[in-house]
């Protein structure tokens, strides 16, 4: 008899932005940092922050990933009890931004002009400025920051920080969770009273 | 409700009356102490004292599959905790719903590396379903409330609550917390969505050479009527899994056994050609599928399962399906059309025939007893109706393959994980359990010296398990592995063991030694005449094989296969 082979997997890689809404308590960043490590799914970036509910926190995972690898990563953590939600933006119209901090060379003239000069083609801006470095600060789609990079990287940086992709879906799509959490637990309206 | 002062250690066992639990298995210290202390207000709760708290879980998990509930341990911080380790990442590979409450430091000193304090709680992330540490006796109750749900709704799992000191001896105004659970982060799939269910019943029914693959999830799902239903209305044959055994009656005519590493040649056969596979409640675990880009290659494949992360997980799958068995069966069955099959069916019956005229079973083997014949005597002295919890290892798979089981639930194992060690005290749990039925522990020499220490708790609590122990001497899969990849270069596979009969009797176990096939009616009847744990050692043949064998990683239907009677080479 004559067994077919099986295509491989011949999907694409590409960039996928998740967004998941996470309960906000301890260990749960790290709840999630494991299920990565343990599936072996390599993450670009990862980022956390409160939301206007106080229980609820946000993530925002970027990683490069086939469709089929990005939908496991997207199970796998909607798997995670703290895990209330997930979405992976980059399938629709978003806005997606990232933040740097980028300390580069300002001790002559030379330096400052072209620093000048950089931060009027981007959405960048001097933010401290001293006789030896300057701080530029610059908030924008990650290619653009990835493109200032390399525009700083000539006048010569010496210190660089990002805070990683957040992303938001346009228009009506909207990530939200309306759940009321329920610690501390409410007990029929009587007080706990704790000895 | 009229209020009570009550403690945390209270509030624990508290909660565990109103989940339902009457037996806990587990092992005390320092850190647990208060809740031990508490035990005694609570004689509806009966402590099993384990020698070793592993024990303890594999006796939690034991009780859960027999049982169907959540089964519970206990243990202290530190190495009371991690001792549980290989209990729970067990009980997680193989979905049994296992609660672990572990005693902790108190708040005060937990991050100072205090005595006997261990992270358990990041520890055992990647082996739970989910775990909890407590920080105020508030949130204590509701805590384990959500513990035992998570445990045993949806796929189940182990679940542990790490509970420190102080959090015990705190006290507080105790009303428990009726309401529902509220999680928002965790959804429990049941129904499917109709054109799902529309889109699997047309492969059903378009399909020439269909098989079911019938896993643990029949069993966990309640759906064995349905699967039954589903396989004879369509006509279509049965492949199980390991932990599926028992979800269709072996001896049912669409019934193909195992499939897999050790699987029938029938099963691993019909899967490779078929024109459609229908996964039910299995994960495509690389035991059971082989080579990944040779499986089923002409075959669609229909994949329904409770966890939507199992859906495309090792294969690629035409129709997934993420949802309860059982529920998702009862929307399909209505659009299935009766059928049947003959020509596949024959096709099937002709591997089945050539894997009789195989099998070492129906041979003669004169003076040489073999461990496939005690299982199979095993099985006939039994009734063929005996719970049988084994070990990890060739007695496994010779259980797999020569103890046909008739109803679910009744052959325990570890499947996921593959736990050497698990039979002895997962046997303890079982029989604790469902204590009206005979419960048979399948060990092998090398298993049953890991967990052999519980064999004290089988008598503190007169535990009537009967122990088998396959011993051949050696670690025989691993030496199977060392012929067939290794030239037979036997290295540290070689075991020496204690005399078993003496080891039992020095703890009070009735024991006998088998060596011959014409003495196993008679220990099986001397076993069985004895209210309390008996140890038989059956003396076996070193150098046994299982076949059929798929080398791991190899394709499924490249199975090596015992030669037939006039084909075996003399050696």
């Amino acid at each position: 008899m004559v067994y077919a082979q099986n295509p491989p997997d011949q999907q694409p890689q590409r960039k996928h932005i998740l967004a998941a809404l996470v309960d906000n308590k301890p260990g749960v960043l790290n709840r999630v940092a494991s299920l990565f490590r343990r599936r072996n799914f390599n993450v670009d970036s990862l980022t956390v922050g409160r939301t206007h509910k106080p229980h609820i926190s946000r993530m925002t995972i970027t990683i490069d990933a086939s469709k089929g690898d990005a939908n496991k990563i997207k199970y796998n953590l909607i798997k995670l009890i703290n895990v209330i939600d997930v979405a992976d933006v980059s399938n629709e119209p978003h806005v997606s931004r990232d933040l740097a901090l980028v300390k580069v060379r300002s001790d002559d003239a030379d330096s400052r002009n072209e620093l000048t000069e950089l931060c009027e083609r981007y959405p960048a801006r001097i933010v401290d400025i001293g006789p030896k470095y300057a701080i530029v600060e610059i908030t924008a789609q990650e290619d653009i920051v990835e493109a200032f990079i390399h525009g700083a990287d000539a006048i010569g940086i010496v210190e660089l920080v990002r805070t990683g992709v957040v992303a938001m879906g346009r228009g009506v799509r909207i990530l939200d969770s309306d759940y009321e959490p329920a610690f501390p637990p409410v007990l029929n309206g009587n007080t706990l009273h704790i000895v | 409700m009229e209020q009570r002062l009550l403690s945390g250690a209270d509030i624990i066992l508290e909660c565990l009356l109103r989940e339902g639990v009457d037996l806990v298995f587990g092992y005390p210290g320092g850190t647990i102490l208060p809740t031990y202390d508490a035990l005694s207000k609570y004689p509806q709760i009966h402590h099993v004292l384990v020698r070793h708290e592993q024990g303890a879980c594999h006796m939690a998990d034991g009780y859960a599959r027999a049982t169907g509930k959540v089964g519970v341990a206990f243990a202290t911080s530190g190495p009371g905790a991690t001792n549980l380790v290989t209990g729970i990442a067990t009980a997680m590979m193989d979905s049994s719903p296992v609660v672990c409450i572990t005693g902790q430091v108190p708040r005060g000193v937990i991050g100072s590396d205090a005595f006997q304090e261990t992270d358990v709680t990041g520890i055992t992330i990647p082996i739970t379903k989910h775990n909890y540490l407590v920080t105020d006796i508030t949130e204590l109750a509701y805590t384990i409330k959500e513990a035992f749900y998570i445990a045993r709704t949806g796929r189940p799992g182990p679940v542990l609550v790490d509970v420190p000191k102080d959090v015990q001896n705190q006290k507080m105004e105790f009303e428990y917390p009726e309401g529902d659970i509220v999680l928002p982060g965790y959804r429990v799939p049941s129904y499917a969505p109709d054109h799902a269910v529309e889109s699997a019943s047309e492969l059903i029914n378009r399909a020439q050479r269909p098989v079911i693959l019938a896993g643990h999830g029949i069993m966990m799902s309640g759906a064995v009527n349905e699967l039954r239903e589903l396989s004879e209305r369509a006509g279509i044959p049965v492949a199980l899994t390991l932990l599926g055994k028992g979800v269709l009656p072996e001896g049912h005519a669409l019934s193909l056994g195992m499939m897999g590493m050790h699987g029938t040649a029938a099963a691993n056969n019909a899967i490779q050609q078929s024109d459609l596979l229908i996964a039910l409640g299995m994960r495509f675990d690389d035991r059971v599928t082989g080579n990944l880009k040779t499986y089923a290659p002409n075959a669609r494949k229909i994949h329904i399962d409770i966890d939507p992360s199992e859906i495309n997980k090792n294969v690629k799958v035409d129709v997934g399906i993420a949802g309860d068995v059982r529920a998702v069966l009862t929307q399909m069955l209505p659009r299935v059309n009766a059928t049947q099959h003959p020509a596949w069916l024959n096709t099937i019956r002709d591997w089945q025939e050539d894997s009789d005229e195989r099998d070492i079973i129906k041979r003669d083997t004169g003076d040489l007893l073999l461990g496939a014949q005690v299982i199979n005597d095993l099985w006939r002295c039994t009734g063929g109706d005996a719970v049988t919890v084994t070990d990890v290892g060739q007695h496994q798979m010779l259980e797999a393959q020569y103890y046909p089981h008739q109803r679910p639930a009744t052959m325990i194992t570890s499947g996921g994980l593959g736990t050497m060690g698990f039979g002895l005290p997962a046997a303890i749990g079982a029989k604790l359990g469902r204590p009206q039925e005979q419960v048979w522990a399948i060990v092998g020499d090398g298993g049953f010296q890991m967990t052999l220490c519980e064999l004290a708790t089988a008598v503190q609590e007169n535990v009537a398990v009967k122990i088998a122990i396959i011993n051949n001497g050696f670690l025989g899969m691993v030496r199977q592995w060392q012929e067939l990849f290794h030239e037979r270069r036997y290295n540290e596979t070689v075991m020496f063991s204690p005399n078993f009969v003496k080891l039992a009797e020095a703890y009070g176990i009735p024991a006998a030694r088998v060596t011959k096939r014409d003495e196993i009616q008679g220990a099986v009847e001397f076993a069985n005449s004895i209210d309390g744990p008996v140890l038989i050692e059956f003396v076996v043949e070193k150098e046994e094989m299982v076949y059929p064998m798929v080398p791991a990683g190899a394709d499924l239907h490249a199975m090596i296969r015992r030669p037939k009677a006039n084909e075996e080479k003399v050696n």
